[in-house]
């Protein structure tokens, strides 16, 4: 399911003292099948573009296409539910999507509105929670008794037993402990490689764009600045720094080395095994290369 | 030196009819010197924010004391103390209480009764601090979750307390936004004495603090200097946690027969050692 924003803008509040136009004349297309990163510093129009994407929120100006479905301002609430089946979001804030009395009703509640049978419903539950490392008895528990990590994989087990065809993640692993952030990273990665789940991440880890995306887009001040492979978006910090962004420390490690052996800037080493590979490539070990 | 907080085999559960029930802090104890930065590292639900609400009192141990400022932290003490604190929750949300985003870091200064003139100034000066005076009479629900957190930051800063208390406080900021706020932070100890109890993912962070204290199972696994506990390596990853950037780089570079110094934990010292390995070819 290929997605399109064309000319999309969006104004919060609009007519009243506290208008915000969040979103100017963005222009994005996010091929099926690709696992897009988009940037930006805090208060540039991510969270604002993700909830276009299930038509959360409509445009105030230009169109947005999930699939065949067209969404612009006049489109009608009713006609986005079959869209909102197919676009899984995980919020920012995991609180802002749990609701039930105990976990594992909240988990089935996604897979119940759309049709699936209880018994399904509860058997995709009891694997997610399983799959994402929550402790034993998680299931039975408030969602809101949970320490904020556990909150986080519960809001994002809600989104993956709907198996939706496009993943959208708002920060989602903001609270989670190290190796829960990698665990769950690469489940995702598998997840999108697997079922060919079209995955959009927002992310303020240069590291996580860097390793799992193939397209990234970059925001700022509500406007679409850069699109492209994380090769070309990382081998330009000047034109990131105007954007109040970084490089991913492996980048920044390279330049580093590369500045104090008087080497000219190689392509970025967008993972860290990359960047051993580099350094040891460069140190005449490792690969053979001298 | 003067102890600001001190725990003492703080026991706590949330279900305490559960003849069953887990501890979901079980037996923890350490102490803090004033100035000190302290970095807390854990697994999720391994008791951090659970700690952080014994602290102020939001909860009370069911066994063990908290000291604060040299008092056992009671009920009747409660309000003296807690005006001493400031606090970021781990989700910002849970914290607003003003209609305004102004208003909001008002709030905990009217209580603590600053006179009007004193808390304009002190409200202006911590929204600038995390650089959102351009935003005073916006709603805080209505703002970007890095917008959010910078805010709930303004609150506790504008407090000047003796003791600050960071849930996750800055794990929705873009790295530069992170990067300026824990320098403010920094700052602000150096001028002021500043305790910090930081509670955090990120480890990177955790290099900057005085001291790590290291949580697993709602009970303390190790605590010291970033460089005693870090070199704990593989003993860590198990319990959910990771190393620093500059350590995993050195594990990656020992498998292609690269040797670098073992507990070398900074990108600095790292380069610098491969510099040397560069012009020794
Ligand atoms: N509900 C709302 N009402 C009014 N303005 C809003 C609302 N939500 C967001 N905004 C404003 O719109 C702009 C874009 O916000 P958005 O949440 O899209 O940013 P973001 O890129 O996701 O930032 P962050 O990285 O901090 O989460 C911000 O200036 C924010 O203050
Ligand atoms: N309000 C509550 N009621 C019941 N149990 C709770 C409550 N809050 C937390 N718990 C449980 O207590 C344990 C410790 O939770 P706590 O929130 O202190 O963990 P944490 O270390 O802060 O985790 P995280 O990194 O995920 O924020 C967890 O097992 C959690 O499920
Ligand atoms: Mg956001
Ligand atoms: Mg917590």
């Amino acid at each position: 399911m290929d997605i399109a924003l064309e000319q999309v803008g969006y104004t919060y509040a609009a007519g009243t003292p506290f208008q915000k136009q969040a979103l100017h004349d963005v222009n994005v297309r996010i091929p099926s099948g690709s696992y897009t990163a988009i940037i930006g510093h805090t208060g540039s129009g991510k969270s604002t573009l993700l909830q276009h994407l299930n038509g959360l929120l409509k445009p105030t100006a230009g169109i947005v296409r999930i699939g065949d479905t067209q969404v612009t301002k006049e489109t009608k609430g009713k006609q986005l539910k079959p869209i909102r089946r197919k676009v899984g979001i995980v919020f920012q804030f995991p609180e802002h999507q749990l609701f039930e009395e105990n976990v594992l009703k909240d988990i089935m509640f996604g897979p119940l509105n759309f049709g699936v049978e209880e018994e399904e419903a509860k058997a995709r539950a009891l694997r997610w929670i399983e799959r994402l490392g929550l402790p034993e008895g998680t299931a039975e528990k408030s969602p809101f008794d949970l320490s904020g990590g556990q909150m986080r994989r519960v809001a994002i087990a809600g989104v993956l037993a709907m198996e939706p065809d496009v993943l959208v993640l708002d920060e989602p692993t903001a609270g989670l402990d190290p190796a829960g952030r990698k665990e769950i990273m690469d489940l995702f990665y598998e997840l999108h490689e697997q079922r060919d789940m079209t995955t959009i991440l927002v992310t303020h880890s240069m590291e996580d764009a860097a390793r799992y995306a193939d397209h990234m887009i970059v925001m700022h001040d509500g406007m679409d600045v850069l699109q492209g492979p994380p090769g070309e978006v990382f081998a330009d910090a000047e034109r990131l720094a105007e954007w109040r962004l970084g490089v991913p420390r492996t980048v920044s490690f390279q330049r580093l080395y590369e500045e104090g052996a008087g080497l000219p800037p190689g392509p970025p080493a967008l993972t860290e095994e990359q960047l051993a590979a580099y350094l040891a490539a460069d140190l005449g070990k490792g690969g053979g290369a001298s | 030196m003067e102890r600001i907080l001190s725990l003492q085999d703080v026991r706590f559960t949330y279900t305490p009819d559960d003849p069953d029930g887990r501890h979901a802090v079980d037996g923890v104890s350490f102490d803090m010197h004033a100035g000190e930065w302290i970095a807390v590292v854990g697994h999720n639900g391994s008791g951090k924010s659970t700690l952080a609400r014994l602290m102020i009192g939001l909860l009370f141990p069911q066994e063990g004391t908290v000291g604060l400022f040299g008092d056992t932290l009671t009920e009747d003490n409660l309000w003296e103390k807690r005006s001493q604190m400031g606090m970021v929750f781990q989700n910002p949300d849970n914290q607003f209480v003003g209609a305004t985003v102004q208003d909001d870091v008002a709030f905990a200064l009217e209580n603590n009764g600053i006179p009007f003139e004193e808390m304009t100034l002190r409200v202006q000066n911590a929204l600038k601090q995390v650089k959102m005076d351009t935003f005073l009479d916006h709603e805080p629900q209505h703002l970007s979750g890095g917008q959010k957190q910078r805010v709930a930051i303004a609150g506790a800063l504008a407090l000047r307390p003796r003791l600050l208390i960071l849930d996750e406080a800055t794990s929705m900021l873009d790295p530069q936004g992170r990067e300026e706020v824990i320098r403010v932070i920094l700052d602000l100890r150096e001028k002021t004495g500043l305790s910090v109890i930081s509670i955090t993912h990120d480890l990177e962070e955790a290099l900057l603090a005085d001291r790590v204290v290291v949580m697993n199972g709602g009970r303390k696994f190790a605590e010291g200097t970033p460089q005693e506990v870090f070199l704990k390596g593989e003993a860590l990853t198990e319990l959910g946690l990771d190393l620093p950037f500059a350590m995993r780089l050195s594990a990656l570079l020992g498998e292609q027969g690269i040797g670098t110094e073992p507990g070398t934990m900074t990108e600095r010292k790292l380069v610098e050692q491969l510099w040397t390995l560069r012009s020794n070819r």
